[in-house]
Parts: C-alpha cells; structure tokens; sequence
C-alpha cells in the first residue's frame, strides 16, 4: 500500500484549510504529522481517510485515484484522542468486535486477541467492563480495536495524548515494529516534538495548512530547512537571536556581537536570525571561541538530573538546559555562554542558510 | 494558606472493608508545610486523583482525617474548605471579560475596587493577558482560558491551598513551557500552598518542592526532584521518574561486590547478608552508564539498538539475556558493536523486593 497526496488543497469559504500539499507514504511507514493546534494535522488525517474531499487536488491508494471515494470503501481504521468503547461488553468483545463484524472464525480471533491485547498490556483486564478500568485502559482498549483490524492506512489522531507518559515511552518501543509488522501506512498526529523524535520515522512539519518539511525525524529535527520547520521541532523552545551583518560586523542591536567564523564571512549583508537549542546555551566557558552575555534570571525549573533556567537577555526570552542542578534566584544577572559552532543562522524569508558543522546531536 | 496535614487517610470506593484489595487509598500519613508546592504523580488508576478528591472534598474518606493547620475538616463541604482549584479544561465565564473573570473570586466575597483592580492588573501581566483584559473570553485561544483559570485560582489570597489536577493536558508543548514557568513564578511571588496532580514526570519535578510518587494506592517515595533521581527508595520510582527509567536487572550481592551474569563488579558500599531466595537487583540510571573498549573492565556488552532522539542517543545493550539502556550525546558506535560496560559506582543502586537498600560507604 502507498498513499499519495498531490496538490490537495481544501477551502472554506476564502479561506484556505490546507493549502497545496504534496505528500507520498510508503507501506510499513510511519509518518508523524507534527504541528501546533490549528496546523491542519485533523484536517489532513479526514482527507487521507475520505472523510472529507479536498477543493482541488487527488488522493492514490497503490497509484490509483480515490479521490471522492467514500470512508467505508477503504480499508481505514482512524484512532482519536477520545476513544469509544461499548460499555457493556467486556475488554476482550470490545477488542474482538471488528473481527466479529467481519466473522473471522473463532479461534483465529482468540489468537489475534491474546496478540494484540498482550502488545497493549490488557491481557489482565480481558474480562472487565470498560467502566471498571482507568482513563488509560480504556484509551488501550481502543486502540487495540483499531489495531486488530489489520487495516491498510491507519490514522492515529494524538492517540496517546491521553496516555500516561510511561505508557506512552513502552508503546514507542513497540509501535514501529508493529507498524512494519502490518506492512500498513501508519499517519500518527502529534502537537509534541519529543514524541516525534522518540517514535522516530519519518516526520511532516505543519503549519497552517502548509507542509514546512518531511523527511525522516532525525533529519527534519537537525537540518530544518527553514526556521517554522526548526521551532516545530524544538522542546524546550528554540533559543533566537535577530541580527545584523553589516561592515564585516554581525550584531544584535549593541547587545551581543557574533564573530564572523566559519561560513558567516560568505554571507551578503542583511537582517538575520540565529538559532540553537537549549543544551547549545551554557553555564560554563568551555571554549574560546564562545560568547558572553549577560542575562537575568526569570525563574528555574529543576527536573533531578538537569535544570531549566529560563532568562531574559535584552527582552528576550531564552531557556538553557543544563545538566545537574542549578537554582539562581529569580532576577539574579547571570553570565551566559553561545557556542556559534551549534548556530543555525536563517536569511530573512527564514530560510535556512548555515547549519552547525556537526549537525547530527544538533 | 495553610499547613495540610493528612491522618491515617485510606479509601475505599465499595466502602469499609476488611480486604485491603479494596482499598484504591492504602493508609498514608503526609504533612504539607505552608507555602509549599508538591506534586502527586503516578500512572493512571494509581489513587492520586482520589487523594486529591478527599482534600478537596469531593470525596470523604473511609479512614483518616484531613487538617488544615490543625484543624479537622474531614466534615467539611468543598465550598466551606476555602481553596482553589484548577482542572483540566478551562472552567471560565465565556462571556466575560478577562477583567471580570479574574475580579469574580474577589468581587464575590464583596472586595472593594480599590483592593480588586491593581490585583487582577499584576495578574494578568505576570500571565501575560494584560493586553487582552477587556476582551470575553470567548474569543481566546485554549491556552489564553486556562491562564483566566489559573489566574481565577491564584487571585485570593487567603485561601488555604491550591489544587491542580493535570491543569497542563490540553496545552501545546510550546505553552506549556510558558505556563509551567509563569506558575513556578507566581508560586516563589506569593507563596501559596499548592498540590499539583499529573502523570507527567516532568510537569511534577520541574513544579515541585517535594514530590509524592503514588504506585497502585501507596506513597512509595516523598523526595525532593534530586533523591528521585539520585536515590529512588523503590523500583517502581525508578522506572518512573528518567526517561528511560533506571535499568533494574538481577544480580547476587556479596558484602561489596555484585555479580551479573557471572561478571564480577565492585561497590564502594558494603551490604550486610541478604538470603539467597529474596529478589536482589542492582539499579542505575541510563545516564550513570558508560563505553570503555572492549575486553577493558565492565561488563561485556553487545549493542542491540541505538535511538538518536535529537538531543542524545539511547544506546540499547546486552550481557546476554540481560538488556540495559545506556544515555550518550557522544556515541559512534554501531549496532552489532561489543563494548565493556562501565557503571559509576557513585550512582549504583542496590534493591532487595523492590525496596532500597544502604549499606554501609567504605
């Protein structure tokens, strides 16, 4: 199975749901649909599903046009946020009941039961009512049914958003061998870069009806093509500095000067905009190359093993993460530390222009 | 504000009871100092939201008292409790403006103006809706509602505490960052009581004073974010808290040497006799995991799996049933790879039926 999306675009009214999107899926993929609220990751699952029919624009299933081919003629399982159960059937006829529909034979179906069921850790729960189980057995139980269905394009519309974190790191590790088990198109919605990048795959940057990027997880997360891509893909926040390159001299303002190394001495002058990730600021000097700027600290959050200290430099709000424990107290003027070898710098149509030199652990 | 003191609380849904499977609360005794932020994290189903419920009083408890400053308000109806709390969704008057929505707590208990307004000003400009006071709530994003939520809860400044219950689960990743910060603010600002319910590790550590890890009904650890990640007093916590959690594996424990799979390794602590037939584990974090060459001293290890999740790899290992999780930003190795496995004694674990034991330093 393969799915394509060519030129779909949907309009409401004069306004634009998605706009122009070319995707193409692979089967046994897993493709994650990332995006803030409001990106267009649910209105794209209802066009992949036939829900909805795009203004313009075709859908192909194994090179064939679907376009306006209804829901209940492909062969689709959709899983949401809120999952449905039926509450007087037991865990076990919860999970059984598309098999039944479809009157798979006894024992084949208590085989695909005890499979699916083990994956998701309900094979202690089989016989209760989905009332007698917590929010996250129930969310289980759902998904188990779309599971067992063996569909060939299955939705997944931030299904684990309810999930206990726990839970969600276990079924990480189990989801994609099951994705490439079934041998379907996997298309997995989620607002949250850390899952995306724990899932692995591959991922499609949204933002407002628009694909910024797609490419595989790890690639769009230390090579974003433009700066929506890399602020997508950024948990904590992106760390950004606008500068200026003018008379061989970049600055921010008179605030902070970057020193024109590497790749920085080709760049025309204009309006810029560097960016690095949280882990890329520091406590500590541990190069000569690194850059000093005084900051005052807005507040810290401590996790056990490492530190957020979140901070205002010149009016802008920056996060380091540091490792181990660090607690400087609120409005404290602390000395921070850039490394311009982990810089992305991005033009003015935030473009990409310089990625750091070692881009992979970016 | 006040200091909450929890006597002998137990809770069971069926009623009193003499089976203590019934019991969704086992027995726990907790005190909470004034102005303190606590956080109750564990799975879902593990009781903490019924916890939460009995101080609020929504529920009143099988066994136990519950005191604020000494006295018993176990009797007492929610509304005669005088505390705030904050839900999932966003419990706001849509029709309203931010102004009068954060006036309303106030306005209600007949505050003058004059004491009303510069309140619900420094308010909102620590929640950042000051731009938006005279709009109605309606016409705000999800995240803009629960910050009048928020703020809804912390306007009083006599109540006795403030209850959160995941307040976090429909916001974006990237807002969270912000709310998480501006409520860790608000709280070192004014002080206030507060008990903060979530499944989320990092919600609960980068909030929290002191967090109650809840397992299946029971406290099994109150610590600091530090002792839970330095010293989980019970596997459970160690699974729970890092991601991934601590690895925990098998092993037979000599006075100060543990041997895993036949491989000799040496303590800096030295443990007193431990029979044979209890369970006997040896505990340590990913990250307290390092590489040396092969055949050097460590365990001899072969690597299954490498994830490259952005910020570091999860290096998966194995001594030949046995697996472990290894955390490295600078790891260059491959799958098939042999390695010796080095642990940092300062941060090994040993656990005796899921339980810490200390031995004695040498």
């Amino acid at each position: 199975m393969q799915l394509e999306l060519r030129n779909v675009s949907t309009k409401v009214g004069d306004e634009f749901h998605i706009t122009d999107i070319s995707l193409a899926f692979e089967a046994g993929t897993l493709n994650i649909l990332l995006g803030a609220t409001l990106s267009g990751k649910t209105s794209l699952m209802r066009l992949m599903a036939g829900l909805d029919q795009p203004t313009s624009g075709k859908i192909y299933v194994r090179g064939e046009d679907v376009t306006g081919v209804a829901v209940q003629k492909r062969n689709v399982a959709m899983v949401y946020q809120q999952f449905i159960n039926y509450p007087n059937l037991t865990v076990y006829e919860n999970i059984a009941s598309p098999l039944r529909i479809a009157k798979v034979a006894k024992n084949s179906i208590a085989e695909k039961v005890a499979k699916v069921s083990n994956l998701l850790k309900l094979d202690n729960l089989l016989q209760r009512k989905p009332q007698e189980l917590s929010g996250g057995q129930q969310q289980r139980t759902a998904l188990a049914r779309a599971l067992i269905k063996g569909a060939e394009l299955v939705l997944l519309d931030e299904p684990l958003a309810n999930l206990d974190y726990k839970l969600r790191e276990e079924l990480r590790e189990e989801l994609p061998r099951i994705f490439a088990e079934t041998g379907a198109v996997f298309v997995y919605a989620t607002t949250e870069p850390s899952e995306a990048l724990l899932l692995g795959g591959n991922t499609v940057s949204l933002h407002e009806g628009r694909v910024t990027q797609f490419g595989p997880t790890i690639d769009v997360f230390s090579k974003p093509a433009n700066l929506i891509t890399a602020r997508t893909l950024s948990d904590p926040p992106l760390n950004t500095l606008p500068v200026t390159k003018f008379n061989n001299r970049m600055l921010y303002k008179s605030h902070v000067e970057i020193p024109l190394i590497g790749s920085l001495p080709d760049l025309p002058d204009d309006d810029y905009t560097i960016a690095f990730r949280p882990h890329h600021l520091y406590l500590k000097r541990s190069s000569d190359a690194m850059i000093s700027v005084k900051a005052k600290v807005v507040v810290a959050e401590i996790t056990g093993s490492e530190s957020f200290i979140h901070i205002d430099v010149a009016g802008m709000r920056w996060v380091i993460l540091a490792q181990g424990i660090h607690d400087p107290d609120i409005n404290e003027t602390i000395e921070v530390f850039l490394d311009p070898s982990t810089f992305y710098v991005f033009n003015k149509n935030e473009q990409l222009v310089v990625a750091p030199a070692a881009s992979s652990g970016a | 504000m006040a200091h909450i003191t929890l006597k002998d609380i137990a809770h069971s849904y069926t009623g009193e009871s003499d089976n203590p499977e019934d019991f969704a609360l086992k027995t726990l005794n907790l005190t909470w100092r004034d102005g303190g932020a606590y956080a109750l994290l564990g799975p879902s189903g593990c009781g903490k939201t019924t916890l939460l419920n009995i101080i609020s009083g929504l529920l009143h408890p099988t066994r136990g008292q519950v005191l604020f400053d000494d006295e018993d308000i176990t009797g007492l109806p929610t509304e005669q409790r005088n505390i705030a709390q904050i839900f999932q969704f966003p419990v706001i008057y849509d029709t309203m403006t931010v102004f009068q929505n954060l006036a309303f707590p106030l306005q209600n208990r007949g505050r003058s103006k004059k004491e009303i307004e510069p309140r619900v000003i420094e308010l909102a400009k620590i929640l950042g809706l000051e731009k938006d006071l005279y709009t109605k709530a309606q016409h705000l994003t999800a995240d803009s509602k629960q910050k009048i939520s928020l703020g809804r809860g912390l306007i009083r400044k006599s109540v006795n505490a403030i209850l959160f219950d995941e307040p976090l689960t429909v916001i974006d990743p990237q807002l969270k960052w912000e709310l998480r910060s501006q409520l860790k603010f608000l709280h070192k600002k004014f002080g206030f009581t507060m008990i903060y319910v979530t499944h989320d590790q990092t919600e609960a550590l980068t909030f929290a004073d002191e967090v109650i890890v809840i397992y299946e009904g029971e406290v099994v650890q109150v610590g600091t974010p530090e002792a839970l990640f330095e010293k989980p007093e019970h596997t459970f916590v160690g699974y729970f808290i890092g991601s991934p959690g601590m690895n925990v594996c098998p092993c037979e424990l000599q006075k100060n040497r543990i041997l895993i799979e036949g491989h000799e390794l040496a303590l800096n602590r030295s443990y007193a006799d431990v029979k044979a037939t209890e369970k006997i584990e040896v505990g340590i974090r990913p990250e307290y995991l390092s590489f040396a060459p092969p055949d050097t001293s460590g365990l001899p290890v072969k690597v299954i799996k490498i994830d490259d999740i952005g910020r570091h790899k999860i290096i998966r290992v194995a001594l030949k049933e046995k697996e472990f999780n290894v955390v490295s930003s600078e790891f260059f190795g491959m799958t098939g790879d042999s390695f010796s496995l080095i642990f940092d004694i300062d941060h090994t674990n040993i656990y005796v039926n899921d339980h810490l034991i200390s031995g004695e330093r040498m």
